[in-house]
């Protein structure tokens, strides 16, 4: 068959979603953020909800995270972006309202706003994307980077002694009453891409029954802050992120998910 | 029963030429391309044309969403 | 034997730390001024003088690190940018409140809100005139070069010290990024003598315990506290700094602090090849600000022209110094974009003949 015969119309069966705009991506070839954001707007697409959808975007490599998605959205100071989703949501409790941030905004400045918007259960949606490092500033140690991981302020490794070790808050904040649905996932395949996207799904789904917080923690790549390539920034991943930070739902319809 | 036929579009200037769809290609079908694009990546591309089966797991796990994944259904 | 190197004025600041014999840096990255941090990491302090580096969580934490640290008396410094700083305000009213030394940098960049990561000089009003609450002040010193980066971290910490103060080098991106060739200063002991009329370092029998505060519910003890905080700062005149190019034949003053005085020794160049009797006044102390010394070259002006990367906050210090007697004008390019010599010159030319 001729390929011009297989590319019709009639024939398509992926195309990127209109809700991504056409700005072309900030961020470097191979990084999750942009895979993350793209199925963030295919859920939004399919449930037809784009004008009744709010984000919240950090500070970090996704600081412009508004000039690729098609929904209004609003700019927080580092680590704010929770309380910023709450003022919005507590007002506006009809509306699909996500917060999209890195490990430095949620995990490090942003400890205190995380763990209270989940205490309170705001029914809302928390994406956290956890690369083990802070990109945008130059690649400086993140609360998530691993024992022994170089960074611009690791330079030697982290050393956990010195540095404390890094922390799992998506663990942490699955104790919490208010959280209702805590899960991590993975883009770097086709396999945990379509999981990602169902889990997507259930957040946004779940906003509409008022139970409390959805947080949904991405495990992503930075081979530019890792210095490697794509395809070898996510073997590196699952070899040594994977172990640290393991696949799959923590909570789920608000009860921790047992081994 | 015959495999699907399929069909990938690369926007080829949008492309990063990072090579994740590359090495989740069931099928072997991309390639890079040795020309670059406006911004000097080298793109991807389908090197073996006949082997696409239209799985889009190439397009889903593009970070910049620069695939269109076309696919006949055999029958 | 001079030791010369070829560093970035944020890695000077950092290597200047370790020679001046800090025990502590904390710090949180920000651009544009990650490089301080960076520098001090690699180049392993603790092993060099026992210097602890200690990456925070967030700006607020390194404030409040600092404040500790600093009522035991040690000699502790963080930097930041713009809205790091504005974070830090709370921490630091608490620090010149309760009268501990430390040493702050702030290299700008443009705002408000994220801004921009460019440079500016519109942080002046939050540093010179209060920026947290209460009536309290800190030293200000502001650099123009990667040498003076490098010198003002120990002249920063004399004078904290001195007048148990916070110090703040006011500097900016540009001046944070740039390089250039800077004399090192020799390596300092570190202090391990502490005043115990005032640390808090564990209370021996020989003396009462020490309490750091800034709360004081008695408002008659607290007016008494404010006095002396004011008696204070006054006394600070006497530590003002600043530098003179071209002033004494001057009949049109410049005055522009860091890399906008940088770009005004140009300016000055550029007029005096046209005849225009131009100097260039260059605060190298913000507070104390060198009213007195515009004051008295007042008289023989027919103008001053502030040249900030603002919306124009120093010339307000500049208009109260010449009280009326001489027009004050400013310029200065906004929010990250920087002035050229020739931007500078035009308007100067227009205000020296006397324009408005």
């Amino acid at each position: 068959m001729e390929i011009k015969e297989i590319i019709k119309a009639e024939n398509l069966v992926y195309r990127r979603t209109p809700l991504m705009t056409d700005a072309t991506l900030s961020y470097c070839p191979g990084c999750g953020h942009g895979t993350i954001h793209r199925l963030i707007m295919e859920v939004v697409e399919e449930m037809g909800i784009q004008e009744d959808t709010i984000g919240v975007a950090p500070v970090g490599c996704a600081v412009l995270a508004y000039d690729f998605m098609d929904v209004d959205c609003t700019q927080a100071a580092h680590g704010r972006a929770p309380a910023v989703a709450t003022g919005i949501k507590r007002l506006w409790p009809e509306k699909y309202v996500f917060t999209y941030q890195g490990d430095g905004d949620l995990a490090a400045i942003g400890t205190a706003e995380t763990i209270h918007a989940c205490n309170r259960g705001e029914n809302m949606t928390i994406f956290f994307v956890n690369n083990a490092i802070y990109g945008m500033t130059g690649g400086q140690m993140a609360p998530t980077t691993l024992e022994g991981m170089k960074s611009s302020t690791s330079p030697y490794g982290r050393n956990n002694e010195t540095m404390g070790p890094p922390y799992k808050i998506t663990e942490m904040i699955a104790q919490l009453e208010g959280t209702y649905y805590v899960t991590r996932q993975a883009v770097h395949k086709p396999g945990p891409v379509r999981k990602a996207k169902k889990a997507i799904r259930k957040a946004f789904e779940l906003q509409k029954e008022n139970k409390g917080t959805s947080l949904i923690e991405f495990v992503s790549n930075c081979n530019s802050g890792w210095k490697m390539t794509p395809n070898e920034s996510n073997i590196w991943m699952e070899e040594n992120m994977f172990p640290f930070y393991p696949m799959g739902d923590i909570k789920v319809d608000g009860q921790l998910v047992k081994d | 029963m015959a495999k699907a036929k399929g069909a990938i579009v690369v926007d080829i200037e949008r492309c990063k030429g990072c090579q994740v769809c590359m090495v989740n290609c069931p099928t072997d079908t991309i390639g890079m391309a040795e020309e670059v694009n406006g911004k000097g990546y080298h793109y991807a591309y389908m090197k073996s044309p006949e082997s696409c089966t239209g799985c889009t797991n190439c397009a889903v796990v593009c970070p910049d969403g620069v695939i269109t994944v076309y696919r006949v259904k055999p029958n | 034997m001079k030791e010369l190197a070829l560093m970035k004025g944020n890695e000077a600041i950092a290597e200047a730390a370790i020679r001046a014999g800090v025990d502590g840096y904390f710090g949180y990255p920000i651009t544009p001024q990650s490089e301080v941090m960076e520098y001090l990491m690699l180049q392993k302090p603790e092993e060099r003088t026992g210097m602890v580096v200690l990456q925070a969580e967030s700006e607020v934490a390194s404030i409040n690190m600092i404040y500790g640290a600093a009522g035991t008396g040690k000699k502790v410094m963080t930097s930041s940018s713009s809205p790091g700083i504005s974070l830090m305000q709370e921490g630091i009213s608490y620090i010149a409140g309760a009268e501990l030394p430390c040493l702050i940098v702030n290299v700008v960049r443009g705002g408000p809100g994220l801004g921009t990561i460019q440079p500016s000089q519109a942080d002046y009003f939050q540093s010179v005139k209060g920026g947290g609450h209460g009536d309290y002040r800190l030293i200000v010193l502001a650099p123009a070069s990667v040498q003076e980066m490098a010198d003002f971290v120990d002249l920063g910490f004399e004078l904290a010290f001195k007048y148990r103060n916070p110090a703040l080098i006011l500097t900016d991106g540009l001046i944070g990024q740039m390089m250039e060739k800077v004399e090192l200063p020799t390596q300092k002991e570190r202090v391990s003598e502490y005043d115990q009329s005032w640390v808090t370092t564990g209370k021996t029998k020989d003396r009462e315990r020490n309490i750091i505060t800034s709360l004081n519910l008695d408002p008659d003890l607290q007016y008494e506290h404010n006095l002396k905080l004011q008696e204070k700062y006054k006394s600070m005149e006497e530590d003002v700094m600043f530098e003179n190019i071209e002033c004494d034949d001057a009949d049109f003053l410049l005055v522009a602090y860091g890399s906008s005085a940088r770009i005004c020794q140009k300016v000055v160049e550029l007029a005096r090849a046209r005849g225009k009797k131009v100097g260039l006044l260059r605060p190298q102390t913000l507070f104390p600000f060198p009213t007195k010394e515009i004051a008295r070259r007042a008289r023989r002006l027919k103008g001053i022209l502030s040249v900030e990367l603002s919306a124009g906050q120093m010339v307000e210090d500049v208009k109260l110094a010449v009280n009326g007697k001489v027009p004050v004008y400013h310029y200065g390019m906004l929010g990250g974009k920087i002035h050229s010599p020739d931007d500078v010159l035009k308007v100067l030319e227009e205000k020296y003949m006397g324009g408005y």
